[in-house]
């Protein structure tokens, strides 16, 4: 299968302009007066063996993006191309097939995991569900990938609440990489731990990469864990991706003003405490109404003419290919 | 008792929660100050003890099966532990108010916030209900609420987080409290509106000098917006400083780890610094130092595994380098007064007349 990577360039998994809507509903008819733009729109691309970042705050359509690409929601309108496969596509074996290659690690460790089965249990469904493995062969399966997450293979028969989160993290991360996949969602991987756990779980996902050749798909919050962890990071902002750029490109160069906001919003160690701060002013405007032209406009402190009545394609910034923006006012 | 701009005096403090599985020590021998008009931070992992100290100075811990089993609580001069349950509630929310981290469950949903904050501050204040009713909207725009004579008559779910804060902020400040205690107060919500409220609360605090006792793990704030910090692991502070000298050479091993194991923006390294292990479990907190499981000098050493060691000031005459940082830092000549570290290795902890040392 790895020989066909290349058939599309490089190019694990391609996203084109994908568009997740959700119908509002109102009155005794449940009519459909509108729709809410969860994604509008976006698109990109993500190498082979390596990890893209989708980066916004809450409400920004991160988890919904990610969601659509796994088939879990109903997609509007796009186009999504995994290893050849034409995602949205796909019925019956093909998306059974699918949903082997692409798993995803959760947010919440003690959610996520079911408190009525053991590790083994939890571990090891995956494989019964899509290679129908069972006994022996599954044991020793789980044994290995129980070591190779830094857990016991003792542990099999114990309980979820036996554990500490950064351990159950560990068993929800020993699940989804049980199938040997191409492609890992990580969602919030580490937003739900301890700060000492965060830098074990972190480290954790670089070695699995490079020893397994994992791509990863990578959606969080903090944007100093998307810094150590991704190859190129996209913003998303009100469902839409505003800037997007290799990571060094992004952290030494932003250039769309909620980036650099979002950027000097995170409260910094050694650095002498900002009093020019550019605070945000205002919150994320209502999804149901969404501000004309440019969504950021509300808060944004260059917002003029053009911002108002036309929303910004994300194009290259001159000069340079790889980042690409979506703005006025630069 | 108080002098020097004390308000709070926090003095060997220990709870313990009698549960099934036996005693869990949550908080141990805790002690620390708060200056009026500053900033203290409470800083540490879950299952330190950050929120349970929090708790006791509101006499807030569920009993059963929690208990305050020994220490003193001084808050001007009255020690808080000694109050009656009448008197501690003239001291909640007059003198000291509290904001939790989970905005939305700490609204009542079948209230509108002005009468949730009018029923504040009537508890409180002796105020007709039309003066509660102008103070809450004064306090509303106080907090960055546009229009609040609207939306003082809405209800909690029709805000968003952020707001929520806020109105918890309003509520707490319109009794005047002289010192805020704010528990996680931007954990919930996104980074745009934390950096909103955390420049509210300092616009607060300069407005009324009010203290702040600010619990969080986020070491970031810490170094931003406080004074004085004191880090808790394991029910105990391993180290307590101003957080200058804290950020720029932490002592105690633990601070030190967790400092280099956060990721930063600009950090360029293919790796980051972990702490091995797990935070102990309160029912069976390892002997000696409870960090030693855990610390790349302690875990190997005899005495680590067997005495703890106590918070204690350092000695300035003793030598300043220390074996954890490695190198000698400008910060270290100028000793600090009140840098207090609990670690057998930190530079100048031991006494020469020491009993201890072995």
């Amino acid at each position: 299968m790895n020989a066909n990577v290349t058939d599309t360039n490089g190019f694990l998994l391609k996203v084109e302009d994908l568009k997740t809507y959700f119908p509002v509903k109102k009155g005794l008819l449940r009519r459909t007066v509108g729709y809410v733009k969860a994604v509008d729109g976006i698109s990109f691309t993500v190498r082979h063996a390596t990890s893209f970042g989708l980066v916004g705050e809450s409400g920004c359509g991160k988890t919904t993006a990610a969601r659509s690409i796994l088939r879990l929601l109903p997609v509007t309108s796009g186009k999504i191309t995994f290893d050849n496969t034409d995602v949205l596509a796909a019925d019956g074996s093909r998306l059974r097939n699918l949903r082997s290659s692409i798993t995803m690690i959760f947010q919440d460790p003690v959610g996520s995991l079911n408190p009525r089965m053991t590790v083994g249990g939890i571990v090891g469904e995956p494989l019964k569900v899509h290679k129908k493995i069972t006994g022996a062969d599954l044991t020793e399966h789980v044994a290995q990938i129980l070591s190779k997450v830094g857990l016991s293979p003792d542990h099999i028969n114990r309980y979820p609440h036996e554990f500490s989160g950064g351990q159950r993290q560990r068993i929800g991360i020993a699940r989804a990489l049980i199938l040997q996949p191409k492609l890992v969602i990580c969602d919030e991987p580490v937003s739900a731990l301890d700060v000492s756990i965060q830098s074990q779980i972190l480290n954790l996902l670089k070695d699995l990469q490079q020893e397994f050749s994992l791509t990863y798909l990578f959606i969080a919050h903090d944007l100093a864990v998307v810094q150590f962890s991704c190859d190129t990071i996209a913003v998303m902002y009100m469902g839409k991706i505003v800037e997007q750029a290799p990571v060094s490109e992004l952290y030494n160069n932003p250039l769309h003003p909620y980036t650099t906001a979002l950027m000097s919003a995170i409260p910094k160690i050694g650095a002498p405490r900002q009093t020019d701060r550019q605070t945000l002013k205002g919150e994320v405007p209502s999804i149901f109404t969404p501000p004309a032209g440019c969504s950021f406009n509300p808060r944004c402190t260059f917002a003029k003419g053009r911002c108002f009545t036309e929303n910004p394609p994300l194009k290259p910034v001159p000069d340079r290919p790889e980042h690409l923006l979506a703005c006025w006012h630069i | 008792m108080i002098n020097n701009g004390e308000l709070l005096n926090v003095k060997g403090l220990c709870v313990d929660f009698f549960t099934e599985g036996g005693i869990a020590h949550a908080v141990h021998d805790v002690g620390f100050s708060v200056n009026r008009g500053k900033t203290f931070a409470l800083v540490g992992e879950s299952g330190c003890g950050k929120s349970v100290t929090a708790l006791s100075i509101m006499r807030l811990i569920p009993d059963p099966p929690g208990k305050i089993v020994a220490g003193q609580i001084f808050f001007h001069d009255r020690n808080l532990l000694e109050l009656s349950e009448y008197h501690i509630r003239s001291v909640r929310g007059n003198h000291i108010a509290m904001i939790f981290q989970e905005p939305m469950t700490s609204l009542n949903p079948v209230y509108t916030i002005g009468e949730q904050i009018v029923e504040a501050i009537q508890l409180h204040q002796n105020k007709t209900e039309a003066e509660a009713w102008e103070l809450a909207t004064e306090m509303l725009h106080k907090v960055g609420i546009t229009d609040p004579r609207q939306r003082i008559t809405e209800y909690p779910h029709q805000m968003s987080g952020g707001m929520r804060q806020r109105v918890m902020i309003a509520m707490a400040i319109s009794c005047k409290p002289e010192l805020l205690i704010a528990d996680e107060p931007t954990t919930a919500l996104d980074v745009t509106i934390q950096a909103q409220i955390l420049d509210l609360l300092d616009e607060l605090q300069k407005q009324t000098r009010m203290s702040i006792l600010l619990i969080t793990h986020n070491l970031g704030i810490v170094a931003e917006r406080a004074e004085n910090v004191a880090v808790m692991y394991a029910s105990k502070i391993v180290e307590l400083a101003d957080s200058r000298s804290l950020f720029d050479q932490p002592l105690h091993p633990y601070t030190q780890g967790l400092l280099k194991s956060l990721p930063r923006l600009g950090f360029t390294g293919k790796r980051l610094h972990t702490i091995p292990g797990i935070v102990p479990d309160p029912l069976h907190f390892p002997a000696g130092c409870k960090f030693h499981p855990r610390c790349p000098i302690g875990c190997d050493d005899k005495r680590c595994r067997t005495i703890e060691p106590q918070l204690r000031q350092l000695d300035s005459g003793s030598p300043r380098r220390s074996p954890l940082v490695g190198e000698v830092s400008p910060m270290a000549d100028e000793a600090k007064p009140g840098r207090r570290v609990a670690c057998w290795y930190a530079p100048g902890y031991e006494k020469p007349d020491d009993p201890k040392t072995l």
